[in-house]
């Protein structure tokens, strides 16, 4: 896996009309972890749809260099009348790779949806739906994960679940960034608190 | 071109899963087209005058009962940010759905409307146009359509905001669609009829999926 970096300089951006944070620099590189934390409206969200390229900065640079990004959003992405394995596997084709069955079956492993692979999405919890759609990006070779608020619905079981799928990313050389409210407790992770 | 056929087969998966969807919009056609003789009354030579412009206002208006769902779904589920995301280029996946619309909406229509076009007393020859014509013609609304559904994508009562927009860009289509099979039932030619309509079906492939996809950035931001 290449090895992802970021550089972000100078960042505005605007929700609603109004400024939700500027000035905001900060750099990642490869095995990088940032938690974004801050009350609700303080930015988090336009931040990490900014950096995916889904939102517009109004000032400032984002720039990223060898990065494939795998995006998790306040929604999960996925199709309720597809099973957990279709929902994995159209993904990782839509990124115009070839899905590998080995990579996605660990995946559901680690979030402990073997059984559920072949349910329909639309069947499973809230919580269940969580752990599908971060099993999505889990599954992919992207070696830059930007997840919003990716514990919502989580049981303390699959929280630590994803602490340790996010550590073996880390570990692997990628980078990730999680908007949360949720404390992420691992090792070398870093904190950019906004609204303050 | 993986991502284009990703795509393509997962939206007809999705249709194939809910077919009560696609169940909709051909009883609407059947319903709205068999009206037309009920209303008027048995008299030949009026519902074959005007069999072309019925059908082909039925279809449009069928097609365009299931576009407001094309990108919405995708929407507001999350998925949009996913198409929006991929490596490849959004106006093919625009393409890809578009495509697949026009496989569960048009084409059944295009087979569909021959056999109510019997109900008008249209012969053969018309009841051919009237399918030849759908062929090519049902593309450029799927497009058309497809603007439509992604400009208004998020609006309150996109239905009716999408119809507004779409019907005025129909015309052109309707127009030669209907003009086609009523110089057919007159004993004209129809070729240049089905030459405008290919033209206007390659002018949307050519230029539409890039209009959708621009709407379509706009509205994930």
């Amino acid at each position: 896996m290449a090895t992802a970096s970021l550089e972000v300089t100078d960042l505005a951006c605007r929700r609603g009309g109004r400024r939700v944070f500027e000035r905001l620099s900060f750099a990642l590189g490869g095995g990088a972890l940032l938690a974004l934390t801050g009350p609700n409206g303080s930015g988090k969200t336009t931040l990490l749809r900014a950096l995916a390229g889904l939102g517009r900065a109004e000032a400032g640079t984002i720039a990223w260099r060898d990065a494939d990004i795998a995006w998790l959003g306040h929604l999960d992405g996925l199709k309720g009348d597809l099973t957990v394995f279709e929902n994995i596997d159209v993904a990782e084709r839509l990124r115009g790779a070839a899905p590998e069955r080995a990579r996605i079956d660990g995946a559901l492993a680690s979030f402990d949806l073997t059984a559920l692979a072949a349910r329909p999405v639309r069947t499973l919890s809230a919580g269940q739906r969580r752990r599908a759609a971060l099993a999505r990006v889990a599954a992919s070779r992207a070696n830059a994960w930007l997840l919003d608020e990716p514990f919502n619905a989580l049981d303390a079981a699959s929280q630590e679940s994803l602490r340790t799928v996010l550590a073996r990313h880390l570990g692997e050389g990628g980078l990730a960034i999680a908007a949360t409210h949720v404390p992420l407790d691992i090792a070398g992770g870093r904190t950019l608190e906004l609204g303050t | 071109m993986t991502a284009f056929a990703a795509l393509f087969q997962r939206d007809l998966r999705l249709v194939l899963r809910r077919p009560g969807d696609v169940a909709v919009v051909l009883a609407f056609f059947v319903v709205a087209t068999t009206l037309f003789p009920l209303g008027i009354g048995p008299e030949a030579n009026l519902l074959a005058r005007i069999a072309g412009g019925v059908l082909w206002s039925a279809a449009l208006f069928a097609a365009l009962l299931s576009l407001d769902r094309l990108f919405a779904a995708d929407h507001e589920d999350g998925a949009l940010d996913l198409l929006l995301l991929a490596p490849g280029a959004l106006e093919l996946a625009v393409l890809a759905k578009c495509a697949a619309h026009w496989i569960v909406t048009g084409l059944p229509l295009a087979v569909l409307a021959p056999l109510l076009g019997a109900a008008f007393g249209l012969d053969g020859r018309s009841l051919g146009a009237v399918a030849l014509t759908l062929l090519v013609g049902t593309p450029t609304l799927s497009l058309i359509g497809g603007l439509a559904a992604a400009l208004t994508l998020g609006a309150r009562k996109s239905g009716a905001l999408l119809a507004l927009l779409a019907l005025p860009l129909c015309v052109p289509t309707l127009i030669f669609g209907a003009g086609a099979i009523e110089a057919v039932a007159t004993g004209e030619g129809f070729t240049v009829h089905i030459a405008i309509l290919a033209a206007l079906a390659l002018m949307a492939v050519a230029t539409l999926p890039w209009a959708v996809a621009a709407a379509l950035r706009q509205a994930g931001e």
